[in-house]
């Protein structure tokens, strides 16, 4: 039984977030606002393991390893946030342009 | 098939929640409505897993992202900025070289993903719960993995705790 939806379908739809993700990483400069794109990313890599674990024999791997990948993210999102907050205090400031103290 | 099926209709709403969301966190100018459409997109995407029949990534997507990670940056916007100058410090830098990239980037994974040939699958397996499976396979083959997991989970807890917990003065 042949669906309308195919695989493909769904890997558009992570490229599209996955590309979105990219944009927003590399054009804010509010660190609060870099660490949502690289959630977005996350997002995108994730919507194509599972549409793999189902277009594909290989059981529920893709899966597990997605599940795998939102528990690094949410790991992510609280050690990205912690650090923007130790930074907030030593800069009053989470603008990623502002902190340049090691550059040369 | 007579026009449009019910499942091509739930895809493509399913798909643009995610899409808006995400062009949301990617372009709004205040970064309180870029969490709140990071939460769109995450539930957009939670129900394009529904649809894939991955039950529990779809349980999990909710609690993790949607109930944690997004409620988490919220709590960030609030603690590092006051809420009146959120506005000022959403500001985007480089956004032609920005887009430039993301095209370019945008255009190479499409034509490698429209180019390749994926293995047809061998039969479309009937939509059922795959909550057991992923169980058994996190519990069997991925046991290691999934141990080690809980490890890293204990060290962001602790790392976190650390990062965030106020100097205070030495007393001897």
């Amino acid at each position: 039984m042949e669906s309308a939806i195919g695989l493909n379908h769904f890997l558009a739809v992570g490229l599209i977030l996955f590309c979105l993700g990219l944009f927003c990483v590399l054009t804010r400069r509010n660190a609060i606002g870099v660490l949502m794109g690289v959630e977005l990313i996350l997002n995108g890599a994730n919507v194509n393991y599972v549409a793999f674990s189902k277009y594909s024999a290989a059981a529920v791997d893709g899966q597990v390893f997605s599940v795998f990948v939102i528990m690094l993210a949410a790991a992510e999102a609280a050690i990205g946030l912690a650090l923007v907050l130790a930074i907030y205090r030593s800069f009053r400031a989470i603008d990623v342009s502002v902190m340049r103290t090691l550059r040369g | 098939m007579e026009g449009l099926s019910a499942e091509v209709v739930v895809f493509f709403f399913l798909a643009g929640v995610a899409v808006v969301g995400a062009c949301g966190v990617a372009f709004a100018t205040h970064i309180v409505y870029s969490a709140l459409s990071l939460m769109l997109s995450f539930l957009g995407v939670a129900g394009l897993y529904v649809m894939l029949d991955a039950d529990f990534v779809a349980g999990v997507q909710l609690l993790v992202y949607v109930g944690g990670v997004v409620v988490l940056t919220l709590f960030a916007v609030m603690l590092t900025q006051g809420i009146r100058d959120v506005k000022v410090s959403n500001r985007s830098a480089g956004r032609g070289f920005g887009l430039l990239t993301v095209v370019a980037v945008f255009a190479l994974l499409w034509r490698s993903f429209q180019a390749a040939q994926w293995h047809r699958p061998v039969e479309y397996l009937a939509a059922e719960s795959s909550t057991a499976a992923v169980g058994n396979a996190l519990l069997g083959r991925y046991v290691l993995p999934f141990e080690v997991a809980s490890l890293v989970l204990l060290a962001v807890l602790v790392g976190a705790v650390v990062l965030t917990r106020k100097e205070t003065a030495e007393s001897e």
